[in-house]
Order: C-alpha cells, then sequence, then structure tokens
C-alpha cells in the first residue's frame, strides 16, 4: 500500500456540491484517496454516499466542486468517460440485464466493440484468477444474489481499473460470501487500486479499510483512520447524537401459540419466483420472532402467503389464534386480527399518488370501520389518519397529503402505526427499518417490543442481523424457500445464521463448518 | 408440379397481403425491444399510405413515394415521441392519441384525391429465377418492396442479434434504470427505436395505397396496424416469425377474398369478420402461457423513464 | 437542455384544472394555423366552429344530442381507464347495444307496451355489456390484451351490424335500402323539449354522470377501481381482486355504450342504419381524458367535443372546409392535453448554467 505523504492521491475531490429540490445532498465534501488505498466512505442512509460516487462516476453532475485524477482537473460527463479514466463501479442495486447472458452484460458495460469469443475467454480468465467463478453463457436472472455481484466485479475488472467503487456490496451477501469478496479486494490492493467502500456496516469497515470519510446530512464530517476506532466512535460520527439501543425487556414465559404455520407449501408463480418449501414455524404472545435471509430466498412470497395476498391450498397450512386461515383472503384474515407490512412501503403498502386518508383507509377500513353502508366515511376516515399521524410522529403538512410526499421513514411510521392502531394479535413486518432513518428506527423497534410487551405475536422478517438481534427473541433463516429450526437469540452466533443463510446445496460442507463453529 | 399451378396466384396475393403487416409489425417490433409501446401504429400506416399516394400523384415517383411516407411516418413517431420520451405522457393514452389524429389527418390531406386511380407498382421479375416452376413466380416475380420487406426482415434481426447497437437497444428495453447507470443514452436510443418504428409504418402503409389497392381511401388500413401489433405479441418479438405470421393472416384475407370468388354461400360479412377473429384468437392462445410472453417481452416495455438520481 | 425536468414531490392539484384549458389554447392556436394553410380566414372559421353552432335553441339543444352518447361511452371508459384497463371497443359495444337493444322491436314490431322501450334500454345495456365481456374474460381467464382484443371486436360489431341490415331486417317496404322499417312510437325516445331532438337519453346520460361521480368519490367499489390502477399490489395488500375489477369497469363501461347506442337508433335516428355512430366510442377517448377521468370534467368536455362535431358541418356548410378537420382538431386536443399533463407530475426549471466541474 502506498500511503505516504506527500504522494499524488489517485482520486481527489474538492468541494463537490449537488442540490436537489428541497436538499442538500452533497454540500462542499472534500475527499482524497491514495493508489493502493481501501477508503471507506461512511454515513447513514441519505448522508449523499450514492450521490456522491454517482458524480464520480459521471452518472450526476456536480453543481460545484472539482474533481482531480492523479493529480489533473478533470470532468467525468458520463460513465464512458470515467470508465475511460479507469473507474469501474460496482452498484448497490445492480445495473445488470435479467433477460441477457453474462457476457452480454459484462459487454454491455464496457466501451466500444467487442470480439463476443475473445471476451467469453477474458471472463472465464478474470473470474477464475480472482476467484470469482462466472459461467459466460448463464442468463442472468438464473443466477443467485452474489453471482450477480460477481459479473459486476469482473465487469469492472475487465477494464484494468485504477479505481473500484462498490456501493454497499455486502448487503446482499451472506458473511461467508462476504469474506471471500474482502479478499479479493484486499488482493486488488495490493496490486495497487483504489478502492472507495461505501457501507454503514462498522465492523466490515473497521476489518477491511485503511481510511474513512465520514458523512452526514450531505456534509463532510471527519476523515479517520477506522482501525485504531471503535465502533461505538464511529457510529458517533455517523449518527451525530448518541442513539439509546431499544429496551428490551426480557421475554415473559412463553405465552399461548397465536400463530402457527405448518407444512406451508406454495410453488412461486412468477417467472424469478421462490418456491416455499414445507415451512414450518409458531409464534407465541409476547414474542417477536425473527426471520433471517439474503433477499430473493422465499421472503416476498412467505409474506405474501401470510397476509393472504397468496392463498394456500391447505387451510390448515396457517392457523390464527386455532382458527384456520390458510385458504382466506387478506381482509377476512384482518378481521381475526392480522396485520401486515410489506418491503416495499411506496406501491404495495401504500398508493404512492393518493392522499393519507385515503391510505388509512386502505388496510383499515374494515377493522376501524370507515364504512358506512357501503359509503366511505370521510369523517372517521379523517380521524383516524390523524391519530396515526400524531399517535407516530408522521411529519406531514397535512393528512391531505400524498404518501409519496412523505420520506421513507415518515411514510413507513405511518404505515406502521396504520397496522399497530388496528390492535392486531399478531403482526407480520418485512424489513421495518430498511432505508429509515436511526431516529425512525429506534422508533419503529421501540414500537414493536411495546406491542409484543401488551401480547401481541411479532413475525420480522429482515436482511439486517444487526436489527434481528437487537429485538428478536427467537431467530429462523430463510434459504431458497425453506425455512431453517428457530433457535433462541442467546443460542445462535452470526456465524451459525450466515452458514444458514448460504442455503441448502453443499449440505455436507456446510454441516461441516457448523461443526467447526 | 403443375397441377398445383394455379396456387401460384394465391400465393402471390398472400404475400401481396402480408406486406403492409411485415413493415409495420418489423417497425413496431424493434420500437417495443427498446422498451416503448406506440399504440398509434394504425395512425402512422394511414398518414404513410395518404402521403405516398400524394406524392405519386404529384411526381409519379415511387422510390420518392416510398420516400415520402417513411418520413410521414417518422414524423408522426417523433410527435409520440416527443410526448412519451421528453414528456413522460402515458404510452398508452399517447399512442390512442396518434390514431385519432392520424385517421383525421390522413383525411383531411387526403379528402381531395379519394378515387383517384394510380398504377400498381411494377412487379419486378428477377431474370432466371422467376423462371424457376412454382417457387420461382412466388418468390422472385414480386414488386420491389416485397424484396425490400425480405431484406428488412434480415437487416433487424442481423441488427438486433448480431450488432453492439442491438444489443444496447435491448439493453435499454431490458432496464432502462441500468442502462441509464452504465451510461446509455437512454431517451436517444428510445426517439431512433420508434421513429424507425413511424417510417417502417408509413412504408406498410405505402404499400396499401401503391401497391395493393392503387387507391386512397378513408381508413384503408381497416385496423391493420393494431393486427400488426397483435403480430408481435403472437411473434414473441422475434423477426423471423413476424414474417411467418403476417404471411398468415395474409392467408386469411385471401382466403376470404378466394371464398368469395369462388361463389361460396357464405355472407360476405362473416368472411370479412375472419382476420379479426383470427386476431382475436391467436392473442388468446399465445397469452395464455404467461410466462413465456413475459420471458419475451421487453421487461420495460410501457414504462416511463425519468433520468433522475 | 437548456430545461430541467424535475419531478413534483406531489402531484399539483391546479395544474389538473389548468392542463386542458392549456390544451385547449394550443389548440386553437394550431387550427388559425390550419385554418391559414388550408386558405380559410382563421377567425370566421373558429365563428364557424364555436359560436354559430350554438345560435339558436334548436341548435344548442343538438349540442346535447350529439353530447349524450358521448357522456354515455365516456363515463364508462374513464372508470377502466381509472383501473388501467384499457378498452378501446366501446364503438363496438355501443354498435352490439343497439343491435341488442333494438332487436326487441324489429321482432316484435307490433308491440306498443309502455314497457317496450325500457326493454330495449336494458337489452343495450345487456348487448353492450356481453360484447365488453369478451375480452374481460380472455384478459381474466387468458391474459390477453384487452386493447387488441376490444379493438378486434369493433370490427366484428360493424360487420355484424351490416350483415343484419343487408339481410334479415332489412325494411321489407324500404325499397331494397339497408335500412330497417322506422321505430314505431313505443320504441321512440321521449322528447324533452318539443321542436328538438333532445330525448330522453341525455337524462340516462346525466344519471351515469351523477352515478359515476358518486361512486368513485364515496364507495368501496370507486376505492378499488382507483387503488388497483395507481398501484395494483396495494391493491393485492388491500385484499382488492384485480380480475374482479377488471369484470367490473369492462361490464359497466360496455352497459353504459350499449345504453349510448340504443339510444342513438331509438331517439335522433329512430332506425336502424349501417352507420349508428361517427366514431363516438373512439371520441369518448378522447372526452375522457380531457375530462380528467373525473365525471364532472367528462360533461363538460363532451359538450366540447360535440361542438366540435357540430362545428365541423356548420363549417362544411359555410365555409366548404372538409369535415376531417373535425377529426383533426379532436386529435389534437388530446396530444396538447397529453402533452401539458407533464405539468401535472412535473416542473421545469431553468437550467441555469453554474458551470460545474472545471
Amino acid at each position: 500500500m502506498n500511503d505516504s505523504e506527500g504522494a499524488t492521491p489517485q482520486l481527489e475531490l474538492r468541494g463537490i456540491t449537488k442540490a436537489y429540490p428541497g436538499c442538500l445532498a452533497n454540500d462542499h465534501i472534500d475527499l482524497k484517496i491514495m493508489p493502493g488505498e481501501i477508503h471507506a466512505l461512511l454515513g447513514e442512509n441519505g448522508a449523499g454516499k450514492s450521490t456522491l460516487v454517482k458524480i464520480i462516476y459521471g452518472v450526476l453532475e456536480a453543481d460545484e466542486g472539482e474533481i482531480f485524477w492523479a493529480g489533473n482537473s478533470v470532468t467525468i460527463p458520463n460513465p464512458h468517460s470515467a470508465r475511460k479514466i479507469g473507474i469501474g463501479m460496482v452498484f448497490q442495486h445492480f445495473s445488470l440485464f435479467e433477460a441477457m447472458t453474462v457476457t452480454e452484460n459484462i459487454a454491455l458495460g464496457m466501451s466500444g466493440r467487442q470480439d463476443m469469443k475473445a471476451l467469453e475467454r477474458d471472463i472465464i480468465e478474470i473470474s477464475n484468477s480472482y476467484g470469482l467463478p462466472l459461467e459466460p453463457n448463464r442468463q442472468v436472472y438464473t443466477l443467485s444474489v452474489g453471482e450477480k455481484q460477481r459479473i459486476e466485479i469482473v465487469r469492472c475488472l475487465l477494464q484494468n481499473p485504477k479505481l473500484l467503487i462498490m456501493d454497499e456490496p455486502t448487503s446482499v451477501l451472506t458473511p461467508q460470501e462476504a469474506d471471500k469478496m474482502f479478499e479479493t479486494l484486499r488482493r486488488l490492493s495490493h496490486e495497487g487500486v483504489s478502492i472507495l467502500y461505501i457501507s454503514h456496516k462498522l465492523d466490515e469497515i473497521k476489518a477491511l479499510c485503511h481510511k474513512a470519510t465520514i458523512l452526514r446530512g450531505g456534509k463532510y464530517i471527519s476523515e479517520c483512520d477506522p482501525t485504531k476506532e471503535t465502533a461505538k466512535s464511529l457510529a458517533e460520527m455517523m449518527i451525530g447524537t448518541d442513539l439509546h439501543a431499544p429496551e428490551h425487556h426480557e421475554k415473559p414465559d412463553s405465552g399461548p401459540v397465536r400463530l402457527k404455520v405448518s407444512n406451508l407449501s406454495i410453488n412461486a408463480d412468477a417467472e424469478f419466483g421462490v418456491d416455499l418449501n414445507a415451512i414450518n414455524f409458531e409464534v407465541r404472545s409476547g414474542e417477536i420472532f425473527g426471520i433471517a435471509g439474503v433477499a430473493g430466498n422465499g421472503q416476498i412470497e412467505l409474506l405474501s402467503a401470510l397476509s393472504g395476498e397468496t392463498t394456500c391450498s391447505d387451510a390448515e397450512a396457517i392457523t390464527l389464534d386455532g382458527e384456520h386461515i390458510g385458504r382466506l383472503g387478506p381482509n377476512p384474515r384482518r378481521d381475526l386480527g392480522l396485520a401486515f407490512v410489506p418491503e416495499d412501503r411506496l406501491g404495495h403498502g401504500s398508493v404512492p399518488e393518493m392522499m393519507l386518508t385515503e391510505n388509512a383507509f386502505l388496510s383499515g377500513y374494515s377493522r376501524m370501520a370507515l364504512l358506512n353502508s357501503g359509503f366511505i366515511n370521510n369523517g372517521s376516515t379523517a380521524e383516524y389518519a390523524k391519530e396515526i399521524v400524531g399517535k407516530f410522529d408522521v411529519r406531514t403538512p397535512g393528512i391531505y397529503h400524498t404518501a409519496s410526499s412523505l420520506s421513507g421513514g415518515n411514510l413507513q411510521k405511518f404505515i406502521v402505526g396504520r397496522e399497530v392502531l388496528q390492535k392486531p394479535d399478531v403482526i407480520i413486518i418485512a424489513h421495518p427499518t430498511w432505508g429509515v432513518d436511526a431516529g425512525a428506527a429506534a422508533f419503529i423497534h421501540q414500537t414493536l417490543i411495546d406491542l409484543a410487551e401488551a401480547g401481541a405475536a411479532i413475525v420480522v422478517i429482515s436482511q439486517d442481523l444487526d436489527e434481528l438481534f437487537a429485538i428478536s427473541n427467537r431467530i429462523a433463516v430463510i434459504a431458497e424457500g425453506r425455512l431453517s429450526v428457530a433457535r433462541n437469540l442467546n443460542e445462535i452466533s452470526v456465524e451459525e445464521i450466515g452458514v444458514l443463510m448460504g442455503g441448502t446445496h453443499e449440505t455436507a460442507e456446510k454441516a461441516e463448518a457448523l461443526n467447526a463453529i | 408440379m403443375s397441377g398445383f399451378d394455379w396456387l401460384v396466384p394465391v400465393f402471390l396475393t398472400v404475400i401481396t397481403a402480408a406486406t403492409p403487416l411485415v413493415f409495420a409489425a418489423l417497425g413496431e417490433l424493434v420500437t417495443e425491444k427498446s422498451g416503448v409501446l406506440n399504440l398509434g401504429v394504425e395512425g402512422m400506416m394511414l398518414v404513410g399510405a395518404v402521403s405516398g399516394f400524394i406524392t405519386v400523384l404529384a411526381t409519379g415517383n415511387y422510390f420518392l413515394a416510398v420516400g415520402a411516407a417513411a418520413l410521414a411516418g417518422a414524423i408522426m413517431a417523433f410527435l409520440f415521441g416527443i410526448l412519451t420520451l421528453s414528456l413522460m405522457a402515458n404510452q398508452v393514452a399517447t399512442g390512442l392519441a396518434l390514431t385519432l389524429f392520424g385517421v383525421g389527418l390522413s383525411a383531411l390531406m387526403g379528402q381531395d384525391f379519394v378515387g383517384e386511380p394510380v398504377a400498381a407498382l411494377t412487379k419486378l421479375n428477377i431474370a432466371g429465377l422467376s423462371d424457376i416452376p412454382f417457387i420461382g413466380p412466388i418468390l422472385f416475380g414480386q414488386d420491389a418492396l416485397v424484396y425490400f420487406s425480405f431484406i428488412m426482415v434480415a437487416v433487424v434481426s442481423w441488427f438486433l442479434y448480431k450488432t453492439k447497437a442491438g444489443l444496447v437497444l435491448r439493453a435499454v428495453g431490458d432496464s432502462h434504470n441500468a442502462a441509464h447507470s452504465i451510461g446509455y443514452p437512454v431517451i436517444a436510443i428510445r426517439y431512433m427505436a420508434v421513429m424507425f418504428g413511424g417510417a417502417m409504418s408509413g412504408i406498410g402503409g405505402a404499400y396499401l395505397s401503391l401497391a395493393y389497392t392503387p387507391m386512397w381511401a378513408e381508413n384503408m388500413t381497416a385496423g391493420r396496424g393494431w393486427i400488426a401489433l397483435a403480430l408481435i405479441v403472437f411473434a414473441t418479438w422475434k423477426p423471423g416469425l413476424v414474417l411467418v405470421g403476417a404471411y398468415m393472416f395474409g392467408g386469411i384475407t385471401i382466403l376470404q377474398l378466394h371464398a368469395q370468388a369462388a361463389g361460396l354461400n357464405v355472407p360476405s360479412q362473416v368472411l370479412s369478420m375472419l382476420p379479426y377473429l383470427a386476431t382475436i384468437i391467436v392473442l388468446v392462445l399465445i397469452s395464455k402461457d404467461e410466462s413465456r410472453i413475459r420471458k419475451h417481452a421487453p421487461a420495460c416495455i410501457g414504462k416511463i423513464f425519468h433520468p433522475a438520481a | 437542455m437548456l430545461f430541467k425536468i424535475e419531478k413534483r414531490p406531489e402531484p399539483s392539484k391546479s395544474m389538473v384544472y389548468l392542463t386542458p384549458i392549456i390544451a385547449l389554447a394550443l389548440t386553437v392556436l394550431c387550427s388559425i394555423i390550419l385554418f391559414e394553410v388550408l386558405g380559410v380566414n382563421p377567425i370566421e372559421a373558429l365563428y364557424q366552429f364555436f359560436i354559430a353552432p350554438l345560435n339558436t335553441t334548436y341548435e344548442f339543444s343538438e349540442l346535447f344530442v350529439k353530447a349524450t352518447p358521448l357522456m354515455l361511452c365516456a363515463i364508462g371508459l374513464s372508470v377502466g381507464f381509472r383501473a388501467n384497463v384499457w378498452n378501446i371497443g366501446a364503438e363496438g359495444q355501443l354498435t352490439m347495444g343497439a343491435i341488442v337493444g333494438s332487436s326487441l322491436f324489429i321482432y316484435f314490431p307490433e308491440t306498443d307496451s309502455v314497457f317496450l322501450l325500457p326493454a330495449m334500454i336494458i337489452l343495450g345495456a345487456v348487448g353492450g355489456a356481453a360484447w365488453a365481456a369478451i375480452p374481460a374474460f380472455f384478459k381474466t381467464r387468458f391474459n390477453a390484451n384487452e386493447i387488441l382484443t376490444s379493438l378486434m371486436l369493433v370490427y366484428v360489431a360493424l360487420l355484424l351490424l351490416s350483415l343484419l341490415i343487408h339481410g334479415p331486417w332489412r325494411d321489407p317496404a324500404g325499397f331494397n335500402f339497408p335500412e330497417s322499417q322506422t321505430f314505431s312510437e313505443s320504441a321512440d325516445m321521449p322528447i324533452l323539449i318539443a321542436g328538438t331532438r333532445m330525448h330522453f337519453g341525455t337524462l340516462l346520460a346525466l344519471f351515469a354522470v351523477l352515478g359515476a361521480w358518486v361512486m368513485m368519490a364515496r364507495t368501496l367499489i370507486g376505492f378499488q377501481v382507483k387503488v388497483i390502477g395507481e398501484a395494483p399490489r396495494a391493491g393485492g395488500y388491500a385484499g382488492f381482486s384485480q380480475k374482479k375489477i377488471i369484470w367490473f369497469s369492462l361490464l359497466f363501461a360496455g352497459a353504459l355504450a350499449g345504453v349510448a347506442g340504443l339510444s342513438e337508433v331509438s331517439g335522433p335516428i329512430d332506425q336502424v342504419v349501417p352507420s349508428i355512430s361517427p366514431g363516438y366510442g373512439f371520441t369518448a377517448i378522447i372526452v375522457a381524458f380531457l375530462g380528467r377521468l373525473h365525471p364532472v370534467g367528462i360533461f363538460f368536455a363532451s359538450l366540447l367535443m360535440a361542438l366540435t362535431y357540430l362545428g365541423g358541418e356548420t363549417a362544411q356548410i359555410n365555409l366548404g372546409l372538409p369535415v376531417a378537420v373535425t377529426g383533426v382538431f379532436q386529435g389534437m386536443v388530446l396530444f396538447f392535453l397529453l402533452a401539458c399533463d407533464v405539468l401535472v407530475h412535473y416542473r421545469f426549471r431553468l437550467n441555469i448554467a453554474r458551470k460545474a466541474i472545471s
């Protein structure tokens, strides 16, 4: 690694500023990355990390500021010119074309014309030499998330980059897959490639990065050496105020079983869907049950089966307080005391272009009695919406504004509030704090814990292991449509969960790994 | 072989009946591959038909006429592009508007020319080849636009599946966000695809007014633009299958004419319904397999692209 | 680019009302150019188009005669469009309504029961709804695109009408003209104002406007239609069935278009002829959009589009302008409206030349 003072930085940003209507996404940000340095860009959701890297990669144009590349001032008007000078980027949301092959995808990410046969050979060579095996002729939609990420990385490597930008690369990987990727990154660093590593996961930044730049609310906060900081000090720089963890009283001794899922199997109807395979679990009153797993392993299908958006052929597959509800649709289930918060807030949990009153009516009309002999009772609907906004601290100019006008955190509070106020016996909630600011996340966690303590049974489906460890009592892992046996929180480690997240293939290897732990 | 010689004129007419569909469907296929659904094919064909017809009346030059039709179709498609690509209007509604506008505009442009005759596009016999029995006159005794339609099927296939530009066009239709983040000019690419579609629809329309029934009549496309749209679904977005589908529909149209000529005791209206009923049946049979459609349809079709952050 | 287009955090309410007016203004502007090209004095042409047709009470009543089928069809279509169900076959549903409704008179011409007309109206609605049920069935059962199926069925319905009127339904005393016998009084729509052609169908249309308004604003089914159209997955989450909404919106639109068809044949036309409608079912698409898919807006939009039909006729008689101008005019209105709609969801910003990275 070349980190001596006085050497020319590979990339230097001075005073980068970018404004959106109503928000300053980047406010005079400075950044310096030396050749071969792994540099973390650390910040919460909305801190301006993504905007900054899009400016570096030429996807966005800065309003103000200068970029220096190996000491020379440059303009990067578009990604083509970024690639030309040696910048490669791996996106958080992959920029892949599902219906095309691996080779076609890689060709699209490279400038100029390619000889497809030669490219195929290069892909095999590079991917094997860096331990990122790929089959050039597979269609992307048949690949796992980890394999998709390999395409992005190989695509960058084929162009011999001097700077590799990785945007939240581990959010979709199992801990083991992440470790493998770290090895690749360290090796690249040794070869002199600079890496800009964007994340909010403190542990991996401490383990991997040489330097860290911290952003908060669009502003540059500080630069530090993450190996010399504690996770706590990094978090405080990132969040600004010190947050208290949600209060979690010890789980009362097991109450009665409220939700029981037995042998739930459903064939996916969508082309890229996952089949659910003999899922079993039960959740007791007062309990928070966490379901971990890498996205795309059946979470969406499981939630839809639990909510009734997909009905089961077997009524007894799902039991609510002793009642068989497998064949019921969402509304009869709601009437029996089930509530749901889907993963996608805009477009699934709410109608973006409809007002908050209408969105309150959406799932609440039956349980909150908002219908008056077939007609919508506007008065009580408005009251209900006001109650949600008031009790759940939803920041909005008024209940007659659209759901799309709310920030992610406020909309999530609104949706959670809408469900909680219906006094559910069982609530199923997917990714409760995904993309939500830390304050709102803590509020939502506390709400769920309070609801459980009041006797409800809660199922939390999440990719965020920290979140699950913070609030759940028991955890199971979903992989390839199968659910592992649930374990008490104090009986399972992150490593074990990671192995389970890896899925059912390579079972022998996995059993070995589990024994080794 | 000679026993089937009576089939030669039948096949000849099948090809002429199908050629407008080949052009229109092939153009719209490229448009849809880029992720844009333009329901204005009928309108663009009509404006192309009338533009081509007027040009021939004015100049007598068929080459110019086809060029004028292509240009008129492309201009109509450009209007569609401004609305849906630059101003982000709903593609379905805008396509309907384009058709309604095209019906009105072509009627206005052609009102003084209704019923005026022009000579049909001449058949070019390719020396030597057209003398081959049976196959010869069918494949090599056609007019220039038919040969052009053959060529275009090959060109479009080659472009979409063998060139980098075609790969990029398909990529834009598969995921405009990914294409944008890699750095492809999504909007510009779609403008080109949409205008190519318009030009081809225009030529398809001109084939009607210059070769198939050499005259101009209001609404003379009689739903062919819509049938072309259905053909693309039938062909699961593959250029070669478009050709097959178009000839099937051409066959049904011609069957209808020949049945009437043969004095079949079926009311002409019932026979005229056949192409429309066939379209419905084909659509139903093809769409039944939902996953097959989803696998082949461009994923972004009809979706609005706004290059936000 | 000189301008940047930015998404508004929420749709602008004022623009929802303003854009139809801007669109009309732009259309008038463009038609002035069009009239110049056609060699007519634009002021005179605009007068003939928009003012002259309203000079007398009779002419004013004609506005409602023409607006009635437009209103009925557009109200039905607007519900479908709200739900993202693209039924563009109202013309065919209108035709089938006319055929099925008038069959009662054709086969029982001697009946003078007071129930004849009500029964014909109901049959008209049934005929239109049945025709719309075909795309609904194909869409829900086989996933076939309703745009194409409903449109193909327009041609089939028109040919069916032609078949009947050139065959079994032709008036034997009609000198071989392709027309049915004229309707008896008990099969006629009652006239609302003596001396005009304004008929009971107009009341039905107004009733449809009011009914649809209440339905969309205040009932669960109206709410379901809006949710399924805006965000189908949110609809599934709320437990609303997409298939049910597809069926509902197609049957609703078909029934109203069927009533429109019947009220044409037993109203102003008074017999079954090969051409019942000058494209009302297609113009209704424009009416629905121009009225912002809102029943009250549709009421005004249908009057405006009716005016273009009348104005087109007046301009043809007085200025020799081709009737086709009406079609161009209608097409332009919809074009400009869709173009202006960008202002509802987005705003334009001047791209100030702040030089960024040097």
